[in-house]
């Protein structure tokens, strides 16, 4: 039932909030059925608490201006009404009654049954995110991509400390959380990209714990899907093909797969394609060459506190280990 | 050994304490007035503390990308100015009213046991100074006031400051318990000739309830903190996967008792209100009844909604709709209150003093938050909007703009019968509107930020449109918050020297505290009046009967 009603024009209240920010604000700009109905109840509560809210601020400016003090004489001592007070419990039951069954339908819509394996594994790390897709054993961080107009089952854990995955336009927040696995569904019915964030606090840099959801139509997801299946190019260049020894003699590939040259399922981000990413460092930098440099001489200056440690490459080595990495489309 | 002076005790005759230096008998005191009193002044102090830390986050959170504190350094200030504010300031500043208080509301000499009394105030103070010595030690706790495991576990956490956090919070809890058992005692046993339960004064039946939930609640944290402590020194696994524990019992733990204690820093403020709104309207409170036994049911109901704190966790759906629904029901009796509140107003003869003026100032913005807690509540919204900002928002105007706008009715109402003298009231104006003003610049915007996706307790977030714009108009509201509460310690500090007389009764107040001169000497009472309705001195003035 919400999902008709929810794809309805934005109500006023949509449009002043739109307006008053300037954007289109992610919480009430839904691209997926999940994140629409969410939305609804939103609606639905809003103009709930709007409507008492208006009751109680015309009584607060009009009782205080009404009734104030006028001379010195006491005014009549009424200490109550039985029925007065009986309606404004009884009002108020009713209305709750009626959220909570607006709440379980919605919430019935939005988290339907799981049945099957998920498509998607997500696992939250300090700080940023893994993102596994059994069926074509692709591993890569911080970007997921979705087939478009399509049931896809999320599974989110956590390597370590409790963290929590949020697509505002997408859909609900769900917890990662060490030694479960949580289920969400999402289905984006608009192309485009999504901003998503860690939303539960998980240590020094929560705040660069962020992620992109790529929505593709299907031909276009196939084939990045393909692309990552493929284990990484032999460089070409010698510079590439130095830095690639480099990447093996310094500690980088301690924490670091690439798979095809060294793997063994290390816990940091998986690079067999990282320069096909938008982004680095958890949507800290955009992925291009200089910010690339950057980040590999000082990442705790970019980021401080995580736990990629700053190597101290000298130029020779940062040029060619950055040259390697940016081969790994 | 004859020439010895003679014990003081028997020269004073009926007077219990000795006479030392000023500070000594501050420090040795067990008068409930003077214990209430350095309650007040040690709260003040952690609440400018706690303001300085709002101070400095919302400066790092003015633009995006700002490097004034570091990442760690911000999540240190933000865990302590939470847990400052609500186990420094909100609990033991409504503790100190009660405890300055309820005795003199009900005609009692003083608590039932003052040496607990002093022994609660005592630990809650080095509770509150050990807390703050895990700065001298090199790191405050940085877990948040909610100290999630495993991230608060030794392996993540590896400095000292949980520790302190863990042990403050333990010295703490065991005084606020120790304070709502003495505060049970005394209201049960120490009510004046003709003081029935009925006859209690408003704020008086708030604390009783409060003080009952105080004693459910506050033990649920202590066992955890016991259990954190034993998993961080000893290597047990109660809170982590690893080792066969669970993260979700922490937080099972934690909220069923951090719900509670949401109602334990709201309770005593809804006695506040329901004090301050009778007096300025010169009306009996609209349904006394009522707002007392809504008072109970709100007590009841907060022991078993705690899980609306973890609608995120993934507990399922038969968790989700059981808390949703306990949840949304004590909306009711809370709108009853404010319901009733109203209609107190209505028909009176409302004088504009400060007091009232925060007074009507708590029911707008208390209803705000209130309405919003409603929206968290339903579960389906929760899974959207918690941890972001919206959460912000909603839970400083409960405690802010509730609370704290209901102490600064108190704190211009019971000033007077404290000290002895009026606050002003036109600094008390300029007071009101700053932080009234400042309040709704700081918070209002936080709503827009979280819809807009802003999750909280972040350093930093990045240039999306709208927010860099939005963070500097509430950082903006935080320094004229800042501005409000200089205002109010200079306003505190001048009326102190040279505020106007107050006399005993100075608004034409009912209930006993007013009957004894202010401030009340050391035994409270000449004579208590006699009660025989809940508004003994509005028997007084009104002889010829017409019982209201």
């Amino acid at each position: 039932m919400p999902e008709e009603t929810s794809r309805r024009q934005p109500t006023p209240v949509r449009y002043f909030y739109r307006t008053f920010a300037a954007v289109h604000l992610n919480v009430l700009n839904p691209a997926s059925p999940q994140a629409s109905d969410l939305l609804w109840l939103w609606d639905v509560c809003w103009w709930v608490c709007i409507a008492i809210l208006t009751v109680v601020t015309a009584a607060l400016l009009y009782i205080p201006f009404r009734f104030r003090r006028r001379d010195n004489r006491e005014p009549p001592q009424i200490a109550g009404n039985k029925r007065l007070e009986i309606a404004w419990t009884v009002v108020p039951i009713l209305l709750v009654t009626f959220l909570f069954v607006s709440s379980v339908l919605t919430a019935r819509a939005v988290d339907r049954p799981v049945r099957r394996e998920p498509d998607i594994v997500v696992i939250g790390h300090q700080w940023w995110w893994e993102v596994r897709y059994p069926a074509s054993g692709v591993v890569t961080a911080n970007e997921i991509h979705l087939p478009l107009d399509s049931d896809t089952l999320i599974a989110v854990e956590s390597a370590d400390v409790i963290h929590d995955f949020w697509v505002p336009r997408l859909g609900r927040k769900i917890d990662a959380i060490p030694g479960r696995s949580n289920n969400v569904w999402i289905r984006a019915t608009a192309a485009g990209e999504f901003d998503g964030a860690c939303a539960e606090y998980c240590g020094a840099q929560h705040a660069w714990m962020r992620f992109r959801v790529v929505a593709q139509p299907p031909a276009e997801y196939r084939t990045w899907l393909d692309g990552q299946s493929a284990v990484a190019a032999e460089p070409q260049t010698a510079e590439a093909k130095l830095g690639q020894t480099r990447f093996g003699q310094l500690t980088c590939v301690n924490c670091h797969d690439v798979r095809g040259f060294h793997s063994q399922k290390q816990f940091a981000p998986d690079l067999t394609h990282v320069a096909s990413r938008k982004m680095l460092a958890a949507e800290r930098l955009q992925n291009t060459p200089a910010n690339l440099r950057d980040w590999l001489r000082q990442p705790n200056v970019l980021k401080p506190g995580c736990l990629m440690p700053n190597l101290k490459l000298s130029d020779d080595d940062l040029n060619s280990v950055a040259a390697y990495l940016e081969t790994l489309q | 050994m004859s020439d010895l002076p003679l014990d003081p005790i028997l020269i004073a005759g009926d007077r219990a304490v000795p006479t030392h230096e000023p500070w000594l008998e501050w420090i040795a005191t067990v008068d409930h007035k003077r214990i209430g009193v350095m309650y007040l002044l040690t709260t003040l102090v952690f609440f400018v503390v706690g303001d300085c830390e709002a101070l400095l986050m919302r400066y790092q959170l003015a633009w995006p990308g700002n490097t004034f504190l570091s990442p760690d350094a911000y999540n240190q200030v933000f865990t302590m100015h939470g847990t400052t504010m609500i186990f420094l300031v909100v609990v033991p500043l409504l503790l100190g009213l009660a405890n300055y208080l309820t005795p003199l509301m009900i005609g009692a000499r003083d608590m039932a046991l003052p040496r607990l009394n002093a022994f609660s105030f005592w630990v809650f103070l080095f509770g509150g100074i050990l807390l703050y010595c895990s700065f001298a030690a090199g790191h405050a706790p940085a877990a948040g006031w909610f100290s999630y495991a495993p991230l608060s576990e030794a392996g993540y956490s590896t400095r000292h400051g949980m520790d302190y956090w863990a042990l403050a919070l333990l010295g703490i809890g065991i005084g606020t318990i120790a304070t709502a058992i003495n505060l049970i005692v005394t209201i049960v046993n120490l009510r004046t000739d003709g003081m029935t339960i009925r006859r209690v004064p408003l704020f008086v039946w708030m604390v009783l309830v409060n003080s009952c939930l105080i004693i459910f609640a506050l033990p649920a944290l202590n066992a955890a903190l016991v259990m954190l402590l034993v998993d961080r020194q000893l290597n047990a696994h109660f809170f982590t996967s690893l080792g066969g524990g669970s993260p979700v019992l922490w937080q099972h733990y934690f909220w069923s008792f951090g719900h509670p204690e949401v109602y334990i820093m709201v309770l005593p403020a809804f006695g506040i209100i329901s004090e301050v709104i009778p007096v300025f309207s010169r009306k009996p409170i609209f349904g006394y009844g009522f707002v007392a036994a809504s008072t109970v049911a709100i007590a009841l109901l907060s022991v078993g909604v705690w899980a609306h704190h973890m609608f995120a966790v993934g507990l399922g759906h038969a968790w989700d709709y059981a808390f949703s629904a306990s949840s949304l029901l004590i909306a009711v009796p809370t709108g009853v209150k404010v319901f009733n509140w109203i209609a107190t107003m209505w028909g009176g003869a409302i004088r504009f003093t400060t007091s009232m003026l925060f007074a009507i100032a708590f029911l707008f913005t208390f209803t705000i938050g209130g309405l919003s807690g409603v929206q968290f509540a339903t579960a389906p919204i929760d899974w959207q909007l918690t941890d972001t900002y919206y959460v912000v928002a909603h839970m400083h105007y409960v405690l802010f703009g509730g609370t704290l706008f209901a102490v600064m009715a108190g704190l211009y109402y019971w000033f007077p019968k404290i000290t002895g003298r009026l606050l002003s009231e036109k600094r008390g104006k300029v007071h009101f509107w700053l932080m009234f003003i400042g309040f709704h610049l700081t918070f209002f915007v936080q709503h827009i930020l979280g819809l807009d996706g802003m999750p909280r307790r972040v350093y930093t977030y990045p240039n999306l449109p709208g927010w860099a714009r939005m963070n500097l108009i509430s950082s903006i509201g935080a320094a004229v918050l800042a501005l409000a509460v200089l205002v109010m310690v200079v306003n505190i500090a001048l009326s102190l020297r040279s505020g106007a007389l107050a006399g005993d009764n100075p608004w034409d107040a009912w209930t006993l505290e007013w009957a004894t001169s202010s401030p009340p000497p050391e035994q409270n009472f000449e004579s208590v009046p006699p009660v025989r309705s809940a508004r003994p001195l509005w028997d007084l003035a009104h002889p010829e009967g017409g019982r209201a």
